[in-house]
């Protein structure tokens, strides 16, 4: 038993496990913020994907992943209030308008993306962010694989599971975020203003999913490709759900789902018999057995995608 | 005919909404255009030049029009009925897989027996494929827009593996099934183009479509199942079947765009049978209204514009993603306008601002 938690395949598949782990992390927290606020951010996936270009942008530019990294979450940001006017202040549709600025997001990037390199075959690549050197630390069992070889970026998203369930639970913007998720109207009587909470909530959750995208681009791989996020900022959609919209369940969602995707990595290597094309659909498999297996379960903000107008005076 | 006559009235504006919206997204793309340093006209007119101002132009346009109108009239028949049916670009892959499955296997078959088994095997596959999501939502209640997006994935890495293993060609090394012979390929409409069949099937989709929704108690089930589920409940309507309905008919549309592209444009089942078709129908669907003829129309614009884009790039050096912009912006636009009395508002507002401050310096 012992001499499995020691073994380097297995080190290399929990520090491979919480390295993808990471995007869908960030991706799921900011998830959080605007469906306890009653919010549904579809837009997750585009929010992802502009924090993954404007920060490889930045990071090329400028040669500095720490200033990267707040250009792509101010992206993200920007992303998540627009989204915000036609979700919050028009009050469309939301799944309609998740998707139509996922839409954008895939033209807008690819075509700035072209602008700025042109479209030839050499692609321009940036040093990746590496994980510092934590000697003996790196060889603990399951600790070490699992956090001491990660990079800088991981350890932020890690502590914003503790930040997000502090913010959430003892604060009182993460006090109005519920009641406005809750019961719009009552927390609009109490003096709450429904609309800058949700707008707020909205631009964290989308500035959190570009920061995620950003860790695609800037730590996993070093490079901008069309469409990179593959479906991950839907896939923090059911891990939402799977965690039950709280950032520890969160956690552990995100977790099992970068060990679906390490799996797969490691079982193309391994001779198992099985097409590789197989286990490349194990994450997206995962994520709808988990919808199937826990949408109906309830635990749901009550005005959860509905749109919030206020009562008129006349 | 209440509703008829309501909803006839209601036409001219939403035609004019769509219109708008596309002229607004126009104008950003111009901008964008200037931006490079290109002139908009010069850009704009190599553009439809090319998608429009040749027979052969002309006809490309239309053999792009195909996928997207067909996959469009599909997630329209399920926005329709309330169901946010983002699959289709998976039902057309499952579908162009099984019509090329069968064109192979059905090789020395007259063409009026194989081109139907192929047509009619896509829908099925499409359906069913489309179907799986029918049932996690109607039994597990998990959301089709997530299962949807999440089945793409997985047919598309289902259609790479048949292709790499039980449809691949023996006798080549690319992973595609072998050629249709000719009796496996949509006819040519116009001699020295590309021009096939599939356009007909899509404006024979668009009237089926059509009658079916406004002139069938089915379809008028499926509209009030998707204006209103409680009332629809009310009234006894059955809803899970006009939702499950919803999710078959897209799916088989989207899977008859997969034989389309099968029989008439690649005549094999290939890897990357489509570049997003199922993806760019949503606009499509969005755009005409989710009325059938009008999303033939929005379709045709988007194959123009898609034609048009690859022309622009290498005449005007206009990156052809330009096009994935402004079909995006159509849908930000056109969801949008409800946002024009609220600028409205805001401007009298400030013009009432300004005015108080002119009377107090007065």
């Amino acid at each position: 038993m012992l001499a499995v938690l020691t073994d380097p395949a297995f080190a290399g598949f929990l520090s491979a496990t919480m390295r993808l782990a990471v995007p869908i992390l960030l991706a799921a927290l900011g998830g959080l913020y605007a469906e306890r606020s009653g919010v549904l951010n579809i837009g997750l996936e585009g929010a992802m994907l502009t924090g993954a270009f404007v920060g490889f942008v930045t990071a090329y530019a400028t040669g500095s992943i720490a200033v990267a990294v707040p250009a792509a979450i101010a992206a993200g940001g920007l992303f998540g209030i627009v989204l915000a006017f036609y979700a919050v202040t028009l009050g469309a549709n939301q799944v309609v308008v998740g998707i139509a600025m996922n839409l954008v997001a895939v033209g807008v990037t690819s075509f700035f993306y072209r602008l700025i390199f042109g479209a030839g075959t050499d692609r321009p690549r940036i040093d990746t962010l590496l994980p510092p050197d934590f000697g003996a630390l790196a060889d603990w069992p399951l600790i070490g694989p699992l956090l001491f070889r990660q990079d800088a970026l991981a350890f932020l998203a890690l502590a914003l599971v503790p930040l997000t369930w502090f913010v959430i639970a003892r604060t009182r913007f993460g006090l109005d975020i519920r009641a406005v998720g809750e019961h719009p109207e009552a927390a609009e009587t109490l003096g709450v203003n429904v609309t800058r909470v949700r707008y707020g909530a909205v631009a964290i959750s989308s500035g959190l999913a570009g920061f995620g995208g950003a860790t695609l681009s800037l730590a996993a791989t070093g490079v901008f490709l069309d469409g990179m996020t593959a479906g991950r900022g839907y896939i923090a959609l059911a891990i939402l759900i799977l965690g039950r919209r709280h950032p520890l369940g969160v956690l552990g969602a995100a977790l099992l789902f970068g060990a679906a995707d390490a799996l797969q990595l490691r079982a193309q290597i391994l001779p198992t018999g099985l097409p590789f094309q197989f286990l490349l659909m194990l994450p997206y498999v995962l994520t709808i057995v988990v919808l199937a297996g826990f949408a109906g379960r309830g635990g749901a903000p009550a005005a959860l995608g509905v749109p919030f107008r206020r009562l008129k005076k006349d | 005919m209440g509703s008829m006559n309501a909803i006839l009235a209601r036409l001219p504006a939403g035609l004019a909404g769509s219109v708008a919206a596309v002229l607004a997204a126009f104008l950003v793309g111009a901008a964008l255009i200037a931006a490079v340093g290109v002139s908009p006209v010069t850009a704009y007119a190599a553009l439809f030049e090319a998608a429009l101002g040749s027979a052969n132009g002309l006809a490309e346009t239309l053999v792009r029009t195909v996928p997207l109108a067909l996959c469009g009239l599909g997630i329209a028949l399920a926005f329709r009925a309330g169901v946010f049916n983002v699959g289709a670009e998976g039902q057309l892959f499952v579908g162009g897989a099984a019509a090329g499955a069968i064109g192979v296997a059905g090789a020395g078959l007259p063409s009026i027996v194989l081109l139907p088994a192929m047509a009619l095997s896509a829908m099925i596959a499409g359906a069913a494929w489309s179907g799986i999501a029918a049932v996690l939502k109607l039994r597990f209640r998990a959301d089709e827009l997530i299962t949807t997006i999440m089945l793409n994935y997985v047919a598309i890495h289902l259609v790479s593996f048949l292709l790499h293993g039980p449809l691949k060609d023996p006798n080549g090394a690319l992973a595609q099934t072998a050629r249709l012979t000719s009796d496996g390929r949509l006819p040519v409409l116009l001699g020295g183009t590309r021009l096939h069949a599939g356009i007909l099937i899509v404006l024979v989709a668009a009237i089926l479509a059509h009658l079916f929704l406004w002139r069938r108690t089915e379809g008028f089930r499926l509209r009030v199942v998707g204006l209103n589920q409680r009332a629809a409940l009310n009234a006894g309507m059955n809803v899970r079947r006009a939702v499950l309905i919803g999710f078959l008919a897209c799916g088989a549309l989207a899977g008859l765009a997969g034989f389309s592209e099968v029989a008439g444009v690649q005549r094999r089942m290939i890897e990357n049978l489509s570049p997003g078709y199922g993806y760019t129908a949503i606009i499509v669907a969005l755009l005409g209204q989710t009325s059938p003829f009008g999303v033939v129309a929005a379709a045709f614009l988007f194959a123009a514009l898609q034609i048009g884009a690859t022309t622009m790039e290498s005449a005007a050096g206009v990156p052809s993603t330009l096009t994935t912009v402004i079909q995006g912006l159509v849908v930000l636009f056109l969801i949008g306008r409800d946002a024009i009395p609220l600028i409205g508002d805001a401007l009298a507002r400030l013009g009432d601002a300004l005015a108080r401050l002119g009377r107090k310096s007065a």
